[in-house]
C-alpha cells in the first residue's frame, strides 16, 4: 500500500474575528499514526478537516505528497474537479458516522466505488463485500444503518473509506459518539489498519489508543500546536504546563 | 326533509364534474412540483439575484389569496392579448401558487438533513450532481412526503375556487344542481362526500408511500 505524507505549514483559520488555528506546523510521516489530542475547542478537528479541505484554511499550506490541497496558488482556489481528484485518495471517518440512512451497509460502501471510481455495480459490490468482511461485518451487509449498533455503523463508515483504497485516513473523534462497550471494536479495526502501514491522523480522546498505537502525538490548545513528538515524551514526560494540566484532568476523570 | 333518492341522484353529475377537480389539482401539483423545485434550487443557489427572485416569488404567492390570484391572472391574460381557455388559466394559477409552498417544503427538508450527509459524500470525492442525486434528494423526498400529500389535499379543496372562472368542477356543478333541483342540502352533502372520498384516498396513498420509503 502506498502511504501519503502530509505537511502542514503555518496554517491559519478564522471564523470571523475568532482565530481557530494559529500558525500550525506539523509533519505527518507516511505509514505512521498521528494522534491529535487536546481540550475541546482547541482546533484539532478543524485542523484535521483542513487536510481534506472540508474546512477551508485561510493562510498557510497543507501539502499531501507535496501537492497543495485546496489552492492552485496562495489565494487562488483549486477547481472542484481537482479537489475531488485529491480527495479520492483521502479517507475520512466522522464522529457521527454519517452513513447514508437510505442505503444498506453494502450500498453505503459501494456508492463511492460506482460514482467516483467508475466501477461496475458488480465489481463495486464485490469490493464492498471485501471491505465489510475486513471490518468484521460480513453478516450485516444487507442491513440499513438504523439496524446496526453504533460500533457497527462506525465500522461500515471505515469500510466505506478503505474501499476507496486511500493513501491517507482521517479520523475525527471516531469513538466519541459510542457507548463505552462499543469503543473497543472500532479501535481494533483502526489498529489493524495502522499495522498495515496506512498513514492515519486521528483526533481522539482515547489516551490509551494514543499511548499504544500512535507513532506521533500532537497536542493542541486554543488553536495552537503546543507540542508534537513520540507518545512517551508527550504523554509521560510533558514539558508544557498546558499538557500537564490536560492530562491531570484526564486522569482525574478516568480514575475511580 | 332529507330525501335519500335526491341525494343519490345528485352523485352522478357531481362525479362527472370531479374530473375537473382531479385534473386541476393533479396537473396543478405536477406543475407546482416542477416550478417549486426550480424555485427551491434558485433559493439555494450561490447567486444573490436568483435567491432574491425566489424569495420574492414565494412571499408574493403565499401572501395573496389563491382566489385573488385566479381572478387577477384570468382577467389579465386577455388584456395582454393572451387567449387561453379558462381551464389552462386555472391549472397554471394553481400550479404557480402550489410552487411557492412546494419550494418551501423542499427547502425545509434539505435544511433538516445533517450537514455530515453531504460531507461524507464530498470527502470521498463525489461530484455535486451525485451528492444531490444520490444522497440529499432521495432523503429530502422521503422526508417531504407527508407535507407533499398534505399540499395535494389542500389543492383538491382549493380547486373549488376555480369555479369563479366558470369551470364546472364539483363545487360549481353542485351550485348548478342545487339551483335547478331546489334541494341544496342533499346536493351539497353529496359534494362533501365526494371531496371526502377523494381526500381519504390521497391520505391512504400517502400512508402507503411513507411506509414503502420508510428509512
Amino acid at each position: 500500500m502506498q502511504a501519503s505524507q502530509v505537511e502542514i505549514r503555518k496554517v491559519n483559520k478564522f471564523y470571523g474575528p475568532f482565530q481557530a488555528l494559529k500558525n500550525v506546523d506539523l509533519t505527518i510521516p507516511p505509514g505512521k499514526v498521528t494522534c491529535l489530542i487536546g481540550p475541546s475547542g482547541s482546533g484539532k478537528s478543524t485542523l484535521l478537516r483542513c487536510i481534506n479541505f472540508l474546512e477551508e484554511y485561510d493562510a498557510g499550506e497543507v501539502r499531501i505528497d507535496g501537492q497543495l490541497i485546496g489552492y492552485d496558488a496562495p489565494g487562488r482556489k483549486m477547481s472542484g474537479r481537482k479537489l475531488r481528484e485529491m480527495r479520492r485518495s483521502i479517507g475520512m471517518v466522522f464522529q457521527q458516522f454519517n452513513l447514508w440512512p437510505h442505503m444498506t451497509a453494502l450500498e453505503n460502501v459501494a456508492e463511492g466505488l460506482i460514482r467516483v471510481r467508475g466501477l461496475s455495480k458488480r465489481d463495486a459490490q464485490a469490493r464492498a463485500e471485501d471491505a465489510l468482511r475486513k471490518v468484521g461485518l460480513g453478516d450485516k451487509m444487507a442491513n440499513h444503518p438504523s439496524r446496526l449498533s453504533g460500533g457497527q455503523q462506525q465500522r461500515v463508515a471505515i469500510a466505506r473509506a478503505i474501499a476507496m483504497e486511500p493513501r491517507l485516513m482521517l479520523f475525527d473523534e471516531p469513538t466519541s459518539a459510542l457507548d463505552p462497550e462499543l469503543v473497543g471494536e472500532v479501535l481494533t479495526v483502526m489498529k489493524t489498519l495502522a499495522a498495515e502501514g496506512m498513514t492515519m491522523v486521528v483526533v481522539t480522546h482515547e489516551m490509551g489508543f494514543a499511548a499504544h498505537v500512535a507513532d506521533q502525538v500532537a497536542f493542541m490548545d486554543a488553536g495552537e500546536l503546543i507540542a508534537a513528538g513520540d507518545p512517551a515524551s508527550i504523554l509521560h514526560q510533558p514539558q508544557d504546563a498546558r499538557i500537564q494540566s490536560f492530562l491531570r484532568t484526564y486522569h482525574e476523570r478516568n480514575s475511580f | 326533509m332529507f330525501s335519500i333518492p335526491v341525494f343519490l341522484q345528485a352523485f352522478e353529475p357531481l362525479i362527472w364534474a370531479a374530473r375537473y377537480t382531479l385534473l386541476i389539482s393533479g396537473l396543478g401539483i405536477a406543475l407546482g412540483l416542477v416550478i417549486g423545485t426550480l424555485i427551491c434550487a434558485a433559493r439555494l443557489s450561490p447567486y444573490a439575484a436568483l435567491r432574491g427572485f425566489a424569495a420574492v416569488w414565494v412571499s408574493f404567492l403565499r401572501g395573496v389569496p389563491l382566489l385573488v390570484q385566479l381572478l387577477v391572472f384570468y382577467y389579465t391574460l386577455p388584456v395582454i392579448g393572451i387567449d387561453v381557455p379558462a381551464i389552462v388559466a386555472a391549472v397554471v394559477t394553481v400550479g404557480i401558487c402550489a410552487s411557492a409552498y412546494i419550494s418551501e417544503i423542499w427547502r425545509g427538508a434539505i435544511a433538516a438533513l445533517p450537514k455530515g450527509q453531504a460531507e461524507a459524500a464530498a470527502a470521498i470525492g463525489m461530484a455535486p450532481h451525485h451528492i444531490w442525486g444520490r444522497v440529499i434528494l432521495p432523503q429530502a423526498v422521503t422526508m417531504s412526503l407527508p407535507a407533499l400529500i398534505n399540499e395535494l389535499i389542500l389543492l383538491v379543496k382549493a380547486s373549488s375556487l376555480v369555479s369563479v372562472v366558470g369551470i364546472l368542477e364539483i363545487t360549481r356543478a353542485s351550485q348548478a344542481q342545487a339551483a335547478t333541483t331546489f334541494r341544496p342540502l342533499e346536493v351539497y352533502i353529496a359534494a362533501a362526500c365526494i371531496y371526502l372520498a377523494i381526500n381519504l384516498c390521497l391520505s391512504a396513498l400517502g400512508r402507503y408511500l411513507e411506509h414503502r420509503t420508510a428509512i
